[in-house]
């Protein structure tokens, strides 16, 4: 049966088992929504491109599947970047569908024409272009295949007009074979063989684990290593909840805001096993003081990844789960009991710890309350001193329980991210934690949230500042506050309430936790809760850009 | 480190924007190309691209590894580490006076270069080879005054059976 290009690709993302597509409607994507309209694919219209995008990326991040974003060509394309760039960066499945000028009209500056697959070449992990109707089905399995496998990524299909209103035979391909694409998952077995070698003679070993973790879903694999082999281990910003924060091996995150004991260990170290992270810079610090009497070993699926910025003795590229799996096989516990009593050490020396500011409500208290009342929840983060006290204070114990923008740091990213969440893990309780500044950046989406009535509690640290480029002028700027000041933020709870969700306002430190049990019982929409805290409370431990783990500030004296 | 001049061979889908892609990579990540060459192979479906760079052995490495990450890559080899073979061809326009035209083949004669044009004040001079080569008979040119060169960039295959 013939059928238009636009009813193809719906049917291709019925195909691919796709629930939702996050989206916004316009011009050059019409016949797409037309498609859509009828269809069995929940269509979750969005207030702007970006949340629509964030929200796929949410969803994704949120169930491991793949999400979908749509919108039309020129303005709506260029909305979704930020978020095409968010997925990327964090290696998140995702497919961002765009409509397109008709052919004929492309390259004339026509109405809402953007080259779209210009712009997001570098920011997406392949795209296509589709000009005929024919081509259709094809595209969006091998998308789907692309952005799902390897090293996941975003795929950007850009759908030309006159090509969603063509008809076209709709058959769908049995498999996907790409013979430029073939990622590589099982590890080499005599590299596997090197590493354990290396494991069972370190005399100071430690795990460094990443997001990749979590996206092959080695969470189970990687307890099994740390626990067999008795070796610490550190989980990164991406990676938190792939190992237990809560268990006596875990060294909580490195890095410049991360936990002295892991970064100290880093420096100490004798062997480092990295397991699908990619030493960031805010994981490393200063390079040439980054773990230098180390061997080290790295497992990743993305080859560009081992060796990029730090030299490795041990390369393994491979799936995390699989190679994981292959060394429990062998691997068996080591004779490190001096090593463990320095890190023990280190932990009871130097927790996570703040001072209590008067009568205050200080931001990590919140976060601490928020643990307490909502200890399985999934906590999204945003972009700031807020997602650092969440990372820091919340103990995560499940792969996919925090969720935020790591590697570009989106701001504006967690309220629609959360909304993807929550309508993936309907059963789940979906914590927003966010900031004055990154909340207002997408504050368009509580009309999603509430048309949709999803339960998100919402929780802002309000601190009336862009707090963390705040704190860096503190430090490093002589506390000229440039562009940083939020005094001027509306009554979150009463635009909340403007929106239809409920809006709490909370300034007093006895406040906080019933107010926190109240969203508890809270379930048949969205609720934000704007905490004023402490105004210039400052993130710590920290190591300033250009310095050394090794030289992190603990504190303010 | 040290800077190394290297040769990848690339073979690629013949397909749109691919060009870009590489293009793009070199760009993005702040990669040299020194030059970049692109034609259809054998099979229309393939497009063969000799891209020479210049880095230590750290971006060296990087470069092969993000060609090969790239999803329309085929499949990378370096050439500078296999035996191969390389030439390159340089098109020059060069001032040529009636009385001067006689030195001038003589050049072109030595360097085994053919005459591809002709006018009354010039000679257009196809030379092909190594950038030695090339860079002897340019030099050797430039005395009668060069009005214009272009080059292909070079291309480069590897000796023996293997692909």
């Amino acid at each position: 049966m013939e059928m238009r290009g636009a009813d193809v690709l719906v049917e291709s993302l019925k195909r691919e088992g796709v629930e939702y597509i996050f989206a916004l409607n316009g011009g050059a994507a019409m016949p797409i929504f037309d498609a859509l309209y009828d269809a069995d694919i929940k269509m979750i219209p969005t207030r702007h491109e970006q949340g629509a995008a964030h929200a796929a990326d949410g969803y994704a991040r949120a169930t491991g599947k793949v999400g979908v974003t749509l919108a039309t060509s020129g303005p709506g394309a260029t909305n979704l970047v930020t978020g095409i760039a968010t997925a990327f960066m964090d290696s998140i499945p995702m497919v961002a569908i765009t409509g397109q000028v008709a052919t004929h009209m492309m390259g004339n500056d026509a109405f809402q024409e953007c080259d779209v697959i210009g712009v997001t070449r570098p920011i997406c992990k392949h795209s296509y272009l589709i000009k005929n109707a024919g081509e259709v089905a094809d595209v969006v399995a091998k998308a789907f295949h692309i952005a799902s496998t390897g090293r996941p990524g975003p795929v950007v299909i850009d759908f030309a007009k006159d090509a969603q209103l063509h008809e076209t035979l709709f058959r769908y391909p049995d498999k996907v074979d790409i013979r430029s694409y073939k990622p590589k998952v099982d590890g080499h077995p005599r590299q596997i063989a090197k590493a354990l070698e290396l494991i069972h003679r370190a005399k100071r070993p430690m795990l460094y684990a990443g997001g990749g973790t979590i996206l092959s879903n080695a969470s189970e694999e990687l307890r099994e290593l740390a626990i067999k082999t008795g070796i610490p281990i550190t989980v990164t910003l991406m990676g938190l909840g792939a190992f237990p924060e809560t268990h006596p091996l875990a060294m909580e995150m490195p890095g410049m805001h991360g936990s002295c004991c892991a970064n100290y260990a880093f420096t100490d170290a004798d062997l480092v096993v990295a397991i699908g992270a990619r030493f960031d810079d805010r994981v490393t610090g200063n390079l040439d003081r980054f773990s230098p009497n180390s061997k080290k070993i790295h497992i990743d699926i993305d080859p560009s990844c081992i060796g990029k910025s730090v030299p490795v003795d041990v390369p393994i590229v491979g799936d995390a789960k699989q190679v994981l799996a292959e060394m429990n096989k062998l691997v068996h516990r080591v004779d490190i009991e001096p090593w463990i009593r320095q890190i023990d050490e280190w932990k009871e020396k130097y927790p996570f710890e703040y001072r209590q500011n008067g009568d205050k409500i200080m931001p990590q208290y919140v976060i601490e309350e928020i643990y307490n009342l909502y200890p399985d929840a999934t906590i999204i983060a945003d972009v700031g001193q807020h997602q650092m006290w969440a990372a820091q204070y919340f103990k995560y114990t499940q792969p996919r329980q925090f969720l935020n923008s790591g590697g570009l740091g989106t701001m504006g990213y967690s309220f629609p991210a959360a909304i993807g969440a929550q309508l993936g893990c309907p059963d789940k309780t979906i914590v927003n934690i966010n900031g004055d500044g990154s909340f207002i950046m997408n504050i368009q989406e509580l009309v999603t949230a509430v048309t949709l009535k999803l339960p998100i509690k919402t929780f802002i640290l309000n601190n009336m500042y862009l707090g963390m480029v705040r704190q860096w002028q503190e430090l490093f700027h002589q506390k000229r506050y440039s562009a940083v000041d939020y005094h001027d933020n509306p009554d979150f709870a009463l635009l909340a309430q403007a929106f239809g969700a409920t809006g709490l306002r909370v300034e007093r430190i006895e406040d906080v936790r019933p107010a926190l049990e109240k969203a508890k019982r809270i379930n048949d929409g969205p609720v934000i809760i704007d905490f004023i805290v402490d105004e210039e409370e400052n993130v710590f431990p920290m190591v300033p850009s250009g310095a050394g783990l090794d030289e992190v500030i603990r504190g303010l004296a | 480190m040290v800077e190394e001049r290297h040769i990848f061979s690339v073979l690629v889908e013949n397909r749109f924007g691919v060009l870009a892609r590489v293009a793009g990579l070199f760009s993005g990540r702040g990669f040299n190309i020194d030059s970049l060459n692109v034609g259809e192979t054998d099979d229309p479906e393939v497009s063969h691209m000799t891209i020479v760079t210049h880095g230590d052995a750290q971006i060296i490495e990087q470069i092969h590894k993000q060609l090969n990450k790239l999803i329309d890559v085929i499949k990378v080899t370096d050439l500078t580490t296999e035996n191969h073979v390389e030439r390159e061809l340089v098109l020059i326009k060069v001032k040529a006076e009636s009385q001067r035209r006689g030195e001038i083949l003589q050049i072109v004669e030595i360097f085994r270069a053919r005459v591809v044009d002709v006018s009354p004040t010039t000679l257009t001079v196809e030379v092909t080879g190594d950038e030695g080569k090339l860079k002897a008979a340019t030099d050797m040119l430039r005395p009668y005054g060069i009005h214009e060169l272009a080059r292909t960039g070079k291309i480069g295959i590897m000796r023996g059976a293997d692909r």
